[in-house]
């Protein structure tokens, strides 16, 4: 018997706000424990949360983008457990009125086809402190409580997910869209985006769900596949050997690369939920929403679409280009400035400017090269004054390097190429008479050894012109003054 | 004590007009507290020091300050109920689960006081977490009644209602959850007003039941709990249920025309279980009323049969959820030997709280859990809105309600701690105002035979504080009961 899988993802994103979601702490990451806090987010008796009306407009957004509808009327509730790191041991959350949903994301997968994952809801929450076991201390735990606070979403996608590999590709366009919108930073080292994965099997075909266990804790892209192709692969192996899987919570061991069971159905905790007493429902007219989807940007599945129509490109450089705003806003501006095809400055970026960058350690966002740039060094092939090799060779690394125009670059370092025929007869005579192998290969041989010889030759001048020899001249030369003898 | 007798307005002027030094009024005070204390109880936490330096400060910024410039609480000592936070001061909630917390901040009342000059003397008893009606659950020991010391002051507010009775307080702000400040108000022959829902911020109240919970005064005569509430109320930015209302002027209110006032009598509320006195003094305070030119009529309340159930459903099930936060993890009192975290949670818990105080933390669990939610948190909160609606209909008719504020008048210490459900019953009066979100003001009425205070309710419309305020002061001046405990 064959097996599918069905698989729905809970990822939760932290929100960007510069303060927490229910007191007016700062939310950043990495700083000293427990400094960021204060009666509210220490739970301490008698303070009250109010929420943060950013944190708001953060999550509607991030439901627009999603293309989730919004619901004008949601509620706050109390899900109770006990947790050092939980400090009112409620955390407050959405549960029966979140406040978006019926969305969906659309991922393109390796062979290229198209597939929708629906969204089943969106909710606000506030997110955790950090309990720290032991780590280079000594026995003991320590909770640190900068974290809680820190406003969540919790994405929860409908179960339409059947491999692991559409899984991942979920999840990484989630955060390319959060991201791009600005709401979340997308680094999921540091716990900014976290997934849960529910996944169950069922014969190929069969209608019926099966029995779901939930995976904890994945977070990077590689462990969603691989915890996920783990235990899908635990399950058939279960059922095939005519057991049954038992519905539980497990754990991802990302170092033996498997799950283990957490808890199992019956040690599931009870949350309690009921609606939160101090916080009224949140009420989200038509103005504010007007407002938040105004501020909202053209995303990154539109933007792909206009460069592929507007500017030529290939559809998988457009999706490049769109994985961050950063990236399509440099191209866009490089393509405008450039009068040549857009198509070229799509190749010099990607196949170049990103290599170039990343070996020195740089993001688009903070590209000494600017797009202007670009597109004048793509000019200067164009006009003749130097060749793409020396565009992508000397010139672009040296614009990385001193953050110097092309134009500079090619007159500081003597690039220009040499395009004058007289000057290059002189040349290629020269490397004629220290190579009369070659001339006798071309003279002698047949066809394929004739173009050998040139290409040999050509190699040689450019050598000996420091790459600066105009190679279509050089093309049409070589064959000339080696006939004339 | 003729100084100590004197309205919070009277010593304001006094001290405006540099006739009394606030140092003079604290000696005073402080003397009485020592007087009173060893029999009452009144207080957990006496802030001596803390005053006296306030104190001393006040004294030299008089000298400097024209009589305009001086708020009208300049100098005056107010005391707290031990439930809300005052930066610095220990915070018990007469619990032994916080014997040892010290608040980090000041509750926005506690802020509002000082910024029109108050000073804070002490702490003042109440049952553990706000939870009783006697101030007998207090892990520091009962309050004892300054009318007659074997009896109780009421709870949960007891300590504050006996020290302002006994003079021990110039006047205290209580918590009223379900009649926490009214009935011991009444057993202690003092006034007390609990707002309307929302009136208030509850920014640094420890929470018991978050959507019943408001924080009122409790003072020796009408004027004063309409001066404190001119300072206490008003929208909070720290409490997103402080409602968005303006406030009136309710000093400059309550000496208005009660005249053609229409009052509504609920038949529901004057039938079994109800002392002959208690029933006999509140309807001779109603002819008086009458006399004053007041109309009343009988209207019903039906629902209210519901609302000691009701209420021992919601109130139980909040404070299950906000007493998760003492767990031994950060401020609290934590036990001594425990093996791991779950027993580290279940010693300091056990040892930590009172009976009563987990009675109710285990059936907010109860009611709260899977399978039983629909059945009783959400039912009654479906009562709840019954209830509201029956005020909402008597409101087309009538300006205010009477009743009484408790069955009884103060029952005697250790009389009912054994029976919780007879313990619940006292506050049978009190509970539905609470449950609708109403404001209502308890004041004394009379006295018993055997010279225990009487108390009578006035219950207001949402927000209409200045009406059951007015009548209020109209009944003070009416009836010029001698409210000083033979003490
Ligand atoms: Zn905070």
């Amino acid at each position: 018997m064959e097996f599918e899988a069905v698989i729905g993802l809970e990822v939760h994103a932290q929100l960007l706000t510069k303060t927490k979601i229910f007191c007016s702490c700062k939310n950043e990451f990495g700083a000293p424990p427990n400094t960021n806090v204060c009666p509210v987010c220490l739970g301490m008796p008698g303070s009250l949360p109010v929420l943060n009306k950013r944190a708001v407009e953060y999550a509607v957004k991030a439901a627009l983008a999603l293309n989730c509808k919004i619901n004008r009327y949601s509620v706050f509730a109390r899900k109770h457990y006990f947790y050092p790191d939980l400090p009112k041991a409620y955390q407050i959350t959405q549960y029966e009125l979140p406040f978006a949903e019926n969305g969906w994301v659309e991922i393109e997968k390796s062979d290229g086809t198209k597939k929708r994952i629906r969204i089943k809801r969106i909710h606000m929450e506030e997110d955790a402190g950090k309990t720290i076991h032991g780590e280079g201390f000594d026995e003991n735990s320590y909770v640190d409580l900068n974290r809680a606070g820190t406003p969540l979403i919790e994405i929860v996608s409908e179960p339409d997910i059947s491999t692991p590999e559409e899984a991942r590709l979920y999840m990484q366009k989630l955060r390319d869209i959060l991201v791009w919108i600005g709401v979340n930073d997308g680094n999921l080292e540091e716990g900014s985006l976290r997934c849960d994965a529910n996944v169950s099997i069922r014969p190929k075909g069969s209608k019926e769900l099966g029995t779901r266990t939930e995976i904890k804790n994945v977070n990077s892209f590689r462990f969603i596949q691989k915890a996920l192709e783990y235990e899908i692969e635990r399950q058939i192996k279960v059922v095939k050997s005519g057991g049954k899987v038992v519905q539980e919570t497990r754990l991802f061991d990302s170092q033996k690369g498997i799950t283990k069971t957490m808890r199992t159905k019956e040690e599931a905790e009870d949350y309690r939920y009921f609606p939160e007493p101090d916080l009224p429902p949140l009420i989200i007219d038509d103005e504010w929403l007007e407002s938040i989807r105004e501020s909202l940007p053209e995303l990154p599945d539109q933007v792909k679409e206009r460069f592929i129509s507007d500017y030529g490109v290939t559809s998988y450089d457009a999706s490049i280009l769109v994985r961050e705003k950063e990236l399509a806003e440099f191209f866009e501006r490089a393509a405008k400035a450039y009068k040549g095809e857009a198509k070229r400055v799509a190749n010099i970026i990607i196949s170049d400017l990103l290599g170039v960058l990343n070996e020195a350690k740089l993001d688009i966002s903070d590209s000494p090269v600017t797009p202007e740039g670009i597109a004048g060094l793509l000019t200067l092939v164009d006009n003749g004054t130097i060749s793409i090799r020396v565009a992508k060779e000397e010139v672009l690394p040296e614009m990385v390097r001193s953050g110097k125009s092309p134009e500079v670059i090619v007159k500081e370092k003597g690039l220009v190429q040499i395009s004058d025929e007289s000057a290059l007869r002189e040349v290629i005579k020269k490397v004629m008479a220290g190579n009369e192998k070659a001339v006798k290969q071309y003279r002698e041989g047949n066809e394929k050894q004739k173009q050998k010889a040139v290409k040999f030759l050509i190699g040689q001048v450019m050598k000996e012109t420091k790459g600066k020899a105009n190679p279509r001249l050089l093309n049409e030369l070589i064959p000339k003054v080696l006939e004339e003898g | 004590m003729e100084l100590l007798n004197k309205s919070l307005r009277e010593l304001g002027n006094l001290i405006r007009k540099k006739e009394l030094k606030p140092s003079e009024l604290l000696e005073t005070l402080l003397k009485r507290i020592e007087e009173t204390e060893e029999k009452l109880n009144a207080y957990i936490t006496v802030t001596e020091e803390e005053a006296r330096k306030r104190v001393e400060v006040a004294d030299r910024e008089l000298e400097k300050l024209s009589e305009d410039e001086i708020p009208e609480l300049f100098g005056i000592p107010i005391s707290i109920k031990d439930n809300i936070n005052v930066e610095g001061v220990r915070m018990t909630c007469a619990s032994k689960i916080l014997k040892d917390f010290i608040s980090p901040y000041d509750a926005t009342v506690v802020k509002r006081l000082r910024e029109r000059g108050a000073i804070f003397i002490g702490k003042n008893n109440l049952d553990e977490f706000a939870m009783g009606s006697s101030t007998e659950t207090s892990y520091f020991g009962p309050t004892r009644n300054p009318w007659d010391l074997e009896r109780v002051p009421g709870g949960s507010s007891g300590g504050s209602a006996a020290a302002v009775s006994a003079r021990s307080a110039l006047a205290s702000l209580g918590s009223d959850t379900g009649g926490s400040i009214r009935q011991p108000a009444s057993f202690c022959g003092v006034v007390g007003l609990k707002p309307t829902y929302g009136r208030v911020s509850r920014y640094g109240l420890t929470a018991f039941a978050s959507s019943l919970d408001q924080i009122g005064p409790i003072t020796k005569n009408v004027e004063d709990a309409a001066l404190l509430m001119n300072i206490i109320s008003g929208q909070d930015s720290k409490d997103a249920t402080s409602a968005k209302v303006p406030v009136p002027d309710f000093l400059s209110s309550i000496n208005g025309e009660v005249k053609g006032l229409k009052a509504g009598l609920p038949k529901e509320y004057f039938v079994e279980g109800i002392e002959p006195e208690v029933k006999e003094k509140v309807f001779e305070a109603v002819k008086r009323l009458e006399s004053l030119g007041i109309e009343f009529e009988e209207i019903s309340l039906p629902h209210t049969a519901y609302a000691v159930e009701t209420y021992y459903i919601i109130a139980p099930a909040e404070a299950s959820s906000n007493l998760g936060r003492f767990d031994g993890v950060r401020y609290t009192y934590r036990a001594k030997d425990y093996k791991d975290l779950i027993d580290m949670y279940k010693k300091t818990r056990a040892e930590g709280f009172g009976d009563e105080v987990k009675r109710r933390i285990m059936i907010g669990t109860y009611t709260l859990s899977a399978g039983y939610y629909d059945a009783y948190y959400l039912k009654a909160q479906k009562v709840r809105t019954l209830i509201y609606r029956d005020f909402e209909e008597s409101f087309k008719k009538v300006d205010f309600i009477v009743t009484p504020v408790s069955p009884t008048t103060a029952f005697k210490i250790g009389e009912r701690t054994d029976d919780p459900i007879k313990m619940y019953l006292s506050d049978i009066f009190t509970i539905a105002v609470n449950l609708a979100g109403l404001p209502a003001l308890s004041m004394p009425c009379g006295f018993d035979s055997s010279g225990l205070p009487i108390g009578i309710q006035f219950i207001g419309k949402a927000f209409d504080e200045e009406t059951i305020l007015k009548v209020g002061n109209a009944l003070e001046k009416e009836l010029k009961l001698n409210t000083l405990p033979p003490l």
